[in-house]
């Protein structure tokens, strides 16, 4: 039987897939439609799980569909949704289009012990409460943060220069995305897994998805157990090779005409590769009388490479580092330094994200919420949440503040870790509290009017009360205050604000904005 | 983020020099009005604009056929009309409108706002009705349409960024709208400027009402038209709802950007020498605050 529109079937679905995924993530227009980025990340393995075990519920069963699909078929999620996976589809399809070589993979041994220790512990890390491993090694949210952190500023560059060019010539339809700075710790990461991943994906295949991810450890275990197999006929085959060459997982043993199918990443180009038609999709629980005599299990091939030690010191390295103070910020023009540093005891965690400790046990830091964040508050942490919390997004309040109006993140996160809000919930859900320190308000140092956090108050939280003569200083009213941080945005005090959001462990509800009816009437003649 | 394109400034900035020569010639073009300020009460928005401009003389005498004009609302929040945080979108469309009307080659329109810019585009109801009327609505929320520029009498404000297109147009077209402001007190036509500038914060750490001041000795509109529809008058420039306005159905026309500041803050209740950015421009003869002195049409709809 022919197997071949399997891999052109595959091809077409995963490209598909990528490519939305990459608009999805690099999308500064806003214009991504948000219910395309529910279906598409409903699919994902992890945050599909984490969402399940948040909230029981069927916007979390993608990664159920998946398990019952490896039982069947093998692992169809790592060659069709799995946006990690099929980039480096692409980077290994380039390679073979731009080598001379005709053989670029050969048969490999699996590195088993290595896969199951990472994923034994990254479920033993989960289970103790903590999801950075699991984190750090998703694919999903890998591909996320390579997009958002380092891909998407490239667009944006590309984008601005070409909004400039076209603002020469007075057109004006280009919109220019001011994406502010982010830690630069928070690129090592991410640009480690991308070297990483070309690096396997060019010289080894798949080996980062059969040797790092646990999602791809995991559904190859199940896969073990699978309902239809691919299997050499062992009397047909002659040995050519050319299955082996194709395979991306180098998992077809050619000498012993057996397969790995715990590695097999469902990209059937082996199906279409082999002449005698001897390689072939089969079902491996009830086989057919006559396919049994050359069925043979494939048996595990444990190796013991002390690779182990170097990937969980890389990690370990990764998570250690201390974010380098963003402290160096620009003085405003000649004033004389504010002198009372702000006292941040906890981070600010996105609304809807119910708690800190929700949000860091939920958040698989993908960075589709840094993304759509329409503001470019929302920025990938350093050790803002503690080592285990690195790259889970943070509101940072000097790159921006949270728009009162908007509720974007509560709508696109995978994980749920932030939870839809509407507008009217969002607008009463304190995240963090607003401080005042006088001693730096330049209301207090210079004896000038101000006012720009007030200015910027959704809810006049921030007041601006009698001073000195006419001028007037900000007073603070936490019942009222969201925690939106524009005040902070706005205060112009270097290097430390005067005014400032200082994170909520467990977000509160806060009061209405007080309202009151003006008393005034219009004036029916010209005063002057 | 910043990117440094140097050459590409230095040949900009060579242009907008020279274009700047031609605003000023334009601005000199226009000195016999029929009248210093214009103020009209109890209409619509775009009708009281209609009568207000056809008494000076219609939109003709301010703007030449092909020239390009630029109109700049408030449009700070996301926030929606009844609210009056930002400049009443249907006198927007109408101005846009009749600057085609006069033969503009096109007319632009941007504000460079504090809130989400493009929520801020949308929810004011400024984008549709700037689109409707055949304008351009543009973006203002990258420093990369900003160029620096000199402002030799100001005292504590020397220079600036100013958006390309305020540096490159033939008109400007400047429509605040009169609301309460905890800053500076009120918040009209001088500090709707500090929407086409990038480096506000500079200004708040300076003496705000001083930079205010400074920066109108350096731009002065073609006209200024201020929007007193609906007034904020508590809570501002943000407000919080619809409960802090007060419906005054007014609107002020002149040429004199302090002239109509001070008319305006009279209309809202405040003497104008009280607001200081107003006495210091006056004082550093940026216009006049002496209304009692003034030619002004007063119209009564």
């Amino acid at each position: 039987m022919h197997f071949r529109w399997l891999k052109y079937s595959r091809v077409v679905v995963s490209l598909v897939f990528l490519l939305l995924f990459f608009l999805m993530l690099v999308d500064f227009t806003g214009h991504f439609p948000r219910n395309l980025m529910k279906g598409i990340s409903w699919f994902q393995f992890i945050p599909s799980f984490l969402t399940f075990k948040n909230l029981l519920s069927l916007a979390g069963l993608g990664f159920l569909v998946f398990v019952v699909l490896s039982l069947l078929y093998g692992r169809i999620y790592c060659s069709t949704v799995c946006p990690l996976g099929i980039f480096q589809d692409v980077l290994s399809w380039l390679r073979r289009k731009l080598s001379r070589r005709k053989r670029i993979f050969r048969y490999a041994k699996p590195y088993n012990i290595l896969r199951y220790s990472i994923l034994i512990l990254a479920i033993l890390v989960f289970l103790t409460g903590n999801i950075l491993l699991l984190n750090l090694l998703d694919p999903y949210s890998n591909f996320g943060r390579i997009i958002v952190s380092l891909i998407k500023p490239v667009a944006a560059e590309i984008n601005n220069f070409l909004a400039k060019v076209m603002a020469s010539q007075g057109i004006y339809w280009l919109n220019p995305v001011e994406l502010r700075a982010v830690n630069p710790f928070t690129l090592i990461y991410p640009s480690a897994i991308l070297i990483l991943v070309s690096w396997m994906s060019l010289f080894h295949g798949r080996l980062y998805c059969n040797t790092i991810c646990p999602v791809g450890t995991f559904l190859g275990f199940l896969s073990r157990y699978s309902l239809f197999k691919i299997r050499i006929d062992k009397v047909t085959c002659d040995r050519c090779g050319k299955c082996s060459s194709a395979c991306k997982s180098q998992c077809i043993n050619i000498k012993e005409k057996e397969v790995d199918f715990s590695r097999c990443v469902g990209c059937f180009n082996c199906l279409s590769a082999c002449p005698s038609l001897s390689i072939q999709y089969r079902n491996s629980w009830f086989p057919k009388e006559k396919e049994k005599q050359d069925v043979e299990m494939v048996k595990a091939d444990p190796s013991k490479r002390e690779f182990v030690v170097k990937s969980i010191a890389f990690i370990a390295g990764i998570t250690g580092l201390s974010k380098i103070a963003s402290a160096q910020e620009r003085t405003a023009g000649s004033r004389k330094p504010s002198v009372f540093a702000e006292i941040k005891t906890h981070p600010v965690s996105p609304p809807g994200s119910i708690s800190i400790e929700h949000f860091t046990e939920h958040c698989t830091a993908c960075q589709l919420c840094v993304s759509a964040c329409p503001s470019h508050v929302l920025k990938p942490s350093v050790t803002e949440y503690g080592i285990l919390g690195f790259m889970q997004p943070h509101m940072d309040y000097h790159a921006s503040y949270c728009n009162y109006e908007c509720t974007v993140c509560t709508e696109v996160c995978p994980t749920k870790a932030i939870q839809p809000l509407t507008v009217e919930q969002k607008k009463v859900t304190q995240i963090g509290r607003v401080h005042f320190i006088r001693e730096n308000c330049i209301v207090y140092t210079d004896n000038t009017a101000c006012a720009a956090c007030n200015e910027h108050c959704p809810t006049q939280a921030v007041k601006m009360v009698p001073y000195k003569g006419d001028l007037n200083i900000p007073q603070v009213d936490t019942s009222i205050c969201i925690g939106c941080g524009a005040c902070e945005h706005a205060c112009p005090a270097r290097p430390y604000r005067a005014i400032y959001v200082d994170g909520n462990v467990v977000h509160q509800l806060a009061e209405k904005p007080r309202e009151e009816k003006l008393q005034e009437e219009a004036p029916e003649e010209f005063p002057f | 983020m910043k990117r440094r394109d140097f050459l590409a400034r230095s040949i900009a900035a060579g242009a907008f020099t020279a274009l700047g020569t031609r605003n000023l010639l334009a601005e000199n073009g226009r000195m016999s009005l029929p009248y210093d300020l214009v103020a009209v009460m109890g209409g619509e928005p775009d009708e009281m604009f209609n009568k207000a401009i056809q008494s000076l003389g219609g939109m003709e005498a301010f703007v030449k056929k092909g020239q390009t004009v630029v109109v700049k609302p408030n449009i700070g929040w996301d926030s929606t009309p009844e609210k009056a945080a930002d400049t009443n979108p249907l006198l927007v469309k109408q101005i846009v409108k009749s600057c085609l009307a006069a033969g503009a080659k096109k007319v632009y329109v941007f504000d460079y706002t504090c809130d989400a810019w493009k929520k801020c585009y949308a929810n004011s109801g400024i984008e549709q009705a700037v689109k409707d009327a055949g304008g351009e609505i543009v973006p203002a929320n990258s420093e990369q349409y900003y160029h620096p520029v000199k402002i030799p009498k100001g005292k504590n404000l020397k220079d600036a960024k100013e958006h390309e297109l305020i540096l490159s147009s033939d008109v400007f077209i400047n429509v605040p709208v009169l609301k309460h402001h905890s800053g500076p007190q009120l918040t009209i036509a001088m500090k709707n400027l500090m929407g086409i500038i990038w480096d506000r914060s500079y200004w708040h750490a300076h003496n705000l009402h001083q930079c205010i001041a400074d920066f109108a000795t350096y731009r002065k509109p073609t006209l200024n038209v201020v929007d007193a529809y609906r007034v904020m008058k508590k809570n501002g420039p943000r407000g919080i709802s619809v409960n802090d306005t007060v419906l005054m159905k007014s609107l002020l026309v002149s040429t004199d950007i302090v002239a109509v500041d001070a008319a305006a803050a009279k209309l809202y209740g405040i003497e104008p020498s009280q607001v200081n950015y107003i006495r210091y421009a006056a004082e550093m003869g940026v216009g006049r605050m002496d209304l009692d002195a003034l030619n002004i049409n007063r119209i009564k709809l």
